[in-house]
């Protein structure tokens, strides 16, 4: 282990590390705590300038009541669920048939899909802007849900198949040549030896794509308007236009935005680090 | 089985590819080639194209904020690897094994797991002249008040200093799984022959780290010349078109205020494309020589 385990330094030492460690969690969230701590804050304390002594009165249930009744918050977080999870499945799904023919399958081709799967996933959204927009509009799906699900679903398609072919490369050969060997069929094969088998990687890219798609931004302000369609991200940004100053508001908001993916984290902490690192270190 | 004297063997693999070939290719690979279309044009995104030819590109190439914009990409670029070492750092002081300490790796690696939005929000406020943390700080030890978004010349650093929040606890988390697997031996052997501190940290851990560095040099060089979330959120662009990066010059140009042009749009996000292409050649080129390798 490197750096050598403290158990082994000297006593002082180890104090030093066991006071340091929570010092620097402390600065390092600092702006999340400063959030939080805002979040609880009656709008007296803003005007009065009070964001950093101690509390006037703790407001925590008014100010969070507060966003959810008087501003459409909640449909904002409605929006970015109907758009986080059918993307969830179909580039789940999708990759799990792509990334199987990618890991199994000899052909000539098999490396250029592959390489063009992985290509598209790092191109800059910006030159796609444009035609997607486009694309969207003519198939009568600009400013949905439907519409913007289905651009995430193809485009997380690619970095989905990356991680699943080498997931499935991964995976002991022998079973799928005894399976041959049986006579069992291709889709049989695909769906009653490897899909079971490929839990773990399922549930890892779940756990990744819906952060991802929690958290884009981006393609909902390019893609959708108004309380109707828009997700939480672009829906947040608006409402802190119309909140000016009210900083206890934006920063409830701020929060309420971020507890389901920081609660998939910490449900699934295990998938979603095997996910950010396996996809990619492989 | 056959089908039209093809085996399963052969056919298989096609169907298992079509619907996310084909999906993949309409919305990701061919959007890039119409990209590359419309930049020849002067289309303001309803009525009819008309060809100009290279004309987009004649007119960037004389435009000063479409240099201001490539220059804070170059900026955002060379400061956004600081998260690679200042995320190897965070994971050394992290790799130990007292009472804990999973849950303080989870929760350092908070910032990367909330949206951008969110952090754009928090580090707005953060710099705010009159209430902000940072400026209160900077009064309490004598110093006056610095507006960092609305001063041009630290504006860009500002919006940089909040990305690489996230983007230091993503490296992190590369980290530390990368020293997971650091072989024990080769440490002890390091330690036998008195190998201590930075010595060991650079010719025995660093080497062995090899392939977590690369994917935080992929995931912070991509993320480096993405960046426009922060931008959108914390400035605007501003101010005066100060803080504007590639991608959202792009976005301005296509779809804001000043008015639909798409194919001047297409040309800038032609030219961060090709930028990003040198990167995603490097990456296919090294997956290359691994696979071959096999």
């Amino acid at each position: 282990m490197f750096p050598a385990p403290i158990e082994r330094r000297a006593l002082p030492l180890q104090w030093i590390y066991k006071v340091a460690l929570p010092i620097a969690l402390v600065l390092w969230l600092l702006p999340l705590i400063a959030v939080f701590l805002t979040s609880i804050r009656s709008a007296g304390d803003i005007t009065a300038g009070n964001y950093w002594g101690w509390p006037t009165s703790i407001n925590l249930i008014a100010n969070y009541t507060s966003i959810f009744e008087n501003t459409p918050l909640g449909k904002y977080l409605f929006n970015s669920f109907r758009v986080a999870i059918p993307t969830v499945i179909g580039a789940v799904a999708l990759s799990c048939m792509t990334g199987f023919a990618l890991a199994v399958y000899q052909f000539r081709s098999n490396l250029l899909i592959f390489f063009m799967f992985i290509a598209g996933n790092f191109v800059p959204f910006q030159i796609l802007m444009v035609p997607v927009r486009d694309l969207t509009l003519q198939l009568g799906v600009y400013n949905t849900a439907t519409g913007l699900a289905m651009f995430h679903i193809a485009f997380q398609t690619g970095f989905c198949t990356l991680f699943m072919r080498n997931f499935i490369r991964a995976l002991p050969r022998e079973l799928i040549e005894a399976a041959r060997v049986e006579g069992v069929s291709e889709i049989r094969i695909f769906w009653f030896v490897v899909l079971p088998l490929m839990k773990p990687a399922i549930a890892a890219l779940s756990v990744l794509i819906f952060t991802f798609i929690w958290n884009d931004y981006f393609w909902a302000t390019v893609l959708t308007q108004g309380v109707d369609s828009q997700p939480i991200t672009a829906g947040l940004y608006s409402l802190n236009g119309q909140w000016i100053a009210a900083w206890h508001l934006v920063s409830a908001g701020s929060i309420v935005a971020a507890i389901p993916p920081v609660a998939m984290f910490f449900l699934m902490q295990k998938h979603f680090i095997a996910g950010l690192t396996l996809g990619a270190v492989k | 089985m056959r089908l039209f004297g093809l085996t399963q063997r052969t056919l298989a693999p096609w169907l298992f590819l079509a619907p996310g070939v084909f999906i993949f290719l309409i919305y990701v690979i061919l959007p890039i080639f119409q990209s590359i279309n419309i930049s020849f044009y002067a289309w303001d995104g309803l009525g009819e194209k008309t060809y100009i030819g290279l004309q987009n590109y004649v007119e960037l190439a004389d435009d000063d904020a479409f240099y201001t914009s490539l220059k804070n990409n170059v900026i955002w670029l060379v400061l956004y690897l600081l998260a690679i070492p200042a995320g190897l750092f965070i994971a050394l002081f992290l790799n130990q094994n007292v009472w804990g300490i999973r849950l303080y790796k989870s929760l350092f690696f908070f910032p990367f797991v909330i949206s951008q939005v969110v952090v754009g929000l928090v580090f707005s406020w953060f710099y705010d002249p009159s209430n902000g943390l940072m400026n209160i700080l900077l009064n309490g030890l004598g110093f006056d008040s610095i507006p960092v978004l609305a001063d041009e010349r630290f504006v860009t650093y500002g919006i940089i200093v909040a990305g690489l929040w996230p983007q230091t606890a993503y490296c992190m988390i590369l980290y530390l799984t990368g020293l997971n697997a650091v072989n024990p031996e080769q440490i002890e052997a390091g330690r036998l022959d008195n190998a201590k501190g930075w010595k060991m940290l650079w010719y025995v851990v660093l080497p062995q780290l090899k392939p977590a560095t690369f994917i935080s040099i992929v995931v912070t060089v991509i993320g480096a010349l993405r960046s426009f979330d922060l931008v959108s959120i914390m400035t605007k662009g501003g101010p005066w078109g100060s803080s504007r990066v590639l991608g959202y010059y792009m976005y301005e140009k296509a779809f804001s205020e000043y008015g639909f042009r798409m194919g001047y749009g297409a040309a800038i996000a032609v030219v961060l494309f090709l930028i990003m292409i040198v990167y995603i050649s490097y990456f296919l080129y090294k997956m290359y020589r691994d696979e071959k390798g096999y």
